[in-house]
């Protein structure tokens, strides 16, 4: 610690130089915090979602629809503790780029089966009561402005209500809140019996959710399934919610390998441009780093000195990035709500960051730090 | 003209005397090209986007969808409705009958070959017309599909991209098979991610009774689309959203191709930000370096401009040296990529090749060039207003 004043003193000699370099790592850390948050936003979900969970959906595709008599023989299937059914209204709210998830539900069943979406009691209750009741995410009632009491209008698209008449209104009766922060809250949800008042009962609903007793048994529940309709006209594609992510992320495309690619490129760049110009601050301190061995500073002492500075610089610079980033998130989180609804520097990432600026330090100071030990004082002392 | 000779003079030293302080340089200009590199990479993926997007389109074709609804797969029309659409003025009529087709948008799970997972692959169900309407279509493998059979035709990006969709392989989609027919070609546009099928047999077996989705209509002229647009919103028996068909392809693909742009630009400007700061260091060291040198200059009776000019020429020839370099990067390595994403406006999959265009090497020269010329302004000037005595006095 004592040598801390004189590490000081080294990063000061040039000012500006000290400050372009901790700039560019400051910037390199955002950088690397943001593209974290992206690539958790795209895959989000995955890795929480309930590996207990299944998804029974139309084989063909998630959009055909399924008939709800389905239910009765998914809950009879052994292993089988819960379902519940979903279906996708697609209305538009105002104006269709006003785009978010409008689900046609079973209240209860959508509570049993995702104790994740917290709702209090008062709000269940008003929930069961209201016909036209729906309840929506923090995020989305946010995004809008929405108070609970208000009066939603959501416009049908494919759904054709038999009255002719395209608008809905749904009574916010409350909202929900994610058990954890990879939970989306952005979604809406509201009575599918309604849904069915409207369009005139089909008997068809989306998709089904499925809880199975036993997370070890699920593929045995999910093989199960799909063979109890096998060779009907409407024959189930099941698996777990994890591996439906999963498949939608890789629909996405390879998003992960390409912001790790650009993270690894910006790194890269940063390294060269921070190493060089430690190296050239420790090159043009030879004579000095002789005339401190003279005066009987170990080599251990000067290594450690030259190392010292670029710990400094990388790792202030690296927590300040990774600081900032952390205040900006919820400010590019509202930008980019409409296309990634989750939007966060995660813990984990956050973690490596500060363990690649430590490594950052050790490697553009590694080098210089080495030569010094090195390097013999005659030689040094001769150098200018 | 002295000046001129003067920051000649000058500038050739500087850049002569390049390669004594290569180390620095040369991470100046990789700095440069990380840069230029990661944006032209990126927005070549917009790009690629955008062009699969609006090549398909033809001036004089028009789609018609329920009003409000800006996407197929929420559209519905009803089989009068599409009668009343046919009969519209405006379109093309050969006979007697309208060069217009009523047409079915769903999607089908096909596997993804570089996931194996399943993908949500557009199925277009078709009527006559459609072909006639979009010309650009040819059969590239096997045949077209018969009218009326259990068979469909699958795009040339399609078939690539997803697998089992060769000629003579049997897809099996609810209670009926159907047999791959033929390969299309359509001119890279986003018809060639498509399956298509005759939306008679198609109609029934995805339980769709006899509504459709969209009518896609041949006009007369690129002109009489005010026309026919004006008759179908006028009509009272209808409730429509007439467009021209590039508009509506621009608008479906507008909120990936904001997205990854928001994202590139971000990503580009925040590593501009740092290799700026990488060239400060560069430039001012090269500047430090050479003060005893410029000094010299000056006390010859050099101008200080003279200086100014020769240090931001070096910065410039950095720059352009690691845009050129960054954008080649760029070009070779993403270039012709083959790829296909989700398009969640149409909650489909569109393939697609990234594409890095004159224009975004350009953008990415011009940004490195913007680069050098911050990283060099500041040294420069600090350069020239070294005090001569000074700077002598340091030999």
């Amino acid at each position: 610690m004592k040598y801390l004043h004189l590490v000081w003193r080294n990063l000061l000699r040039r000012k500006v130089r000290t400050l372009f370099t901790f700039l560019s790592i400051v910037v390199a850390f955002f950088l690397f915090g943001l593209l974290a948050a992206v690539r958790n936003g795209f895959e989000a979900g995955i890795e929480i979602a309930g590996q207990s969970r299944l998804l029974t959906v139309h084989k063909v595709s998630i959009i055909q629809p399924l008939p709800k008599r389905h239910l009765q023989q998914i809950l009879s299937t052994p292993g089988v503790a819960a379902a519940t059914h979903m279906t996708w209204f697609g209305g538009i709210y105002q104006d269709p780029k006003n785009f978010f998830a409008q689900l046609a539900v079973d209240p209860a069943g959508l509570l049993e089966v995702y104790p994740e979406y917290l709702v209090d009691e008062a709000t269940r209750e008003r929930w069961r009561a209201t016909r036209t009741g729906a309840i929506a995410g923090r995020k989305l009632a946010e995004r809008f402005g929405w108070q609970v009491g208000d009066r939603v209008p959501i416009r049908a698209t494919f759904w054709r209500p038999r009255d002719g008449k395209d608008a809905f209104e749904f009574d916010l009766v409350g909202l929900y809140a994610g058990a954890t922060a990879e939970v989306d809250e952005t979604s809406f949800f509201f009575h599918y019996e309604y849904l069915m008042e409207r369009v005139g009962d089909p008997g068809l609903v989306g998709w089904y959710i499925v809880e199975v007793e036993d997370p070890a048994r699920a593929d045995e529940v999910a093989l199960a399934i799909d063979r109890t309709f096998a060779n009907s006209a409407f024959e189930t594609k099941t698996a777990t919610e994890k591996a439906f992510m999963q498949s939608f992320a890789h629909q996405v495309g390879d998003t992960s390998a390409i912001l790790t690619a650009i993270a690894a490129i910006v790194f890269f760049v940063i390294l060269l441009i921070a190493g060089n110009t430690m190296a050239q601050a420790v090159r043009e301190r030879t004579n000095e780093i002789g005339v401190l061995k003279t005066l009987g500073y170990s080599d251990r002492t000067v290594t450690g000195l030259v190392l010292g500075e670029s710990m400094l610089v990388a790792g202030v610079g690296g927590l300040l990035g990774l600081g900032l980033v952390l205040l900006a998130a919820p400010g590019f989180a509202k930008m980019l709500e409409a296309f990634l609804p989750i939007f966060y520097v995660p813990t984990r990432d956050v973690a490596i960051g500060v363990g690649l600026a430590l490594l950052l330090g050790l490697a553009t100071g590694g080098v210089p730090a080495w030569s010094a030990q090195r390097l013999p004082v005659v030689e040094a002392l001769r150098r200018r | 003209m002295r000046w001129l000779a003067q920051t000649y003079a000058v500038t050739l030293v500087n850049l002569r005397s390049v390669p004594q302080r290569l180390a620095s340089s040369l991470v100046a200009v990789a700095g440069f090209a990380g840069v230029v590199a990661v944006f032209v990479a990126v927005l070549s993926i917009a790009e690629g986007f955008r062009r699969v997007m609006e090549t398909g389109a033809a001036p004089d074709n028009a789609i018609v969808l329920r009003a409000g609804i800006d996407t197929e797969m929420s559209s519905t029309l009803t089989l009068a409705d599409t009668k009343l659409i046919k009969d519209a003025p405006g379109i093309l009529r050969e006979n007697g009958r309208p060069r217009a087709s009523a047409e079915l948008f769903v999607v089908v799970d096909v596997p993804k070959r570089s996931t194996g997972t399943d993908a949500n692959v557009p199925l277009r169900a078709v009527e006559p017309a459609a072909f006639a309407i979009r010309p650009e279509l040819e059969i590239v493998a096997g045949r077209p599909f018969r009218p009326g059979q259990n068979e469909v035709i699958a795009g040339r990006a399609a078939a690539r991209e997803f697998a089992g969709l060769e000629v003579g392989n049997r897809l099996r989609w609810g209670e009926r098979e159907w047999e791959v027919v033929g390969i299309f070609a359509a001119r890279d546009s986003v018809y060639e991610s498509e399956i298509w099928g005759d939306v008679r047999v198609v109609g029934p077996a995805f339980r769709r009774g006899t509504s459709f989705q969209s009518v896609y209509a041949k006009l007369e002229s690129p002109a009489a689309f005010a026309d026919f647009k004006d008759a179908l919103t006028a009509d009272p028996r209808l409730e429509v959203a007439v467009m021209r068909e590039a508009d509506f392809f621009a608008g479906q693909s507008k909120v990936l191709r904001q997205l990854i742009e928001i994202l590139g630009n971000t990503i580009a400007f925040l590593m501009a930000l740092g290799a700026t700061f990488g060239a400060l260091n560069t430039m001012y060291s090269a500047v430090a370096v050479r003060a005893s040198e410029i000094a010299t200059l000056r006390a010859l009776g050099f101008e200080a401009s003279a200086v100014v000019v020769s240090v931001m020429a070096e910065a410039l020839v950095l720059a352009l040296a690691g845009g050129v370099a960054g954008g080649s990067l760029a070009w070779l390595v993403a270039d012709g990529y083959q790829t296909a994403t989700m398009n969640w406006q149409s909650f489909s999959q569109v393939a697609f090749t990234l594409t890095v265009t004159p224009r975004l090497l350009g953008a990415g020269i011009s940004y490195a060039l913007a680069m050098g010329f911050l990283g060099g302004i500041f040294p420069a000037v600090h350069a020239a207003r070294m005090p001569v005595a000074t700077a002598l006095r340091r030999f």
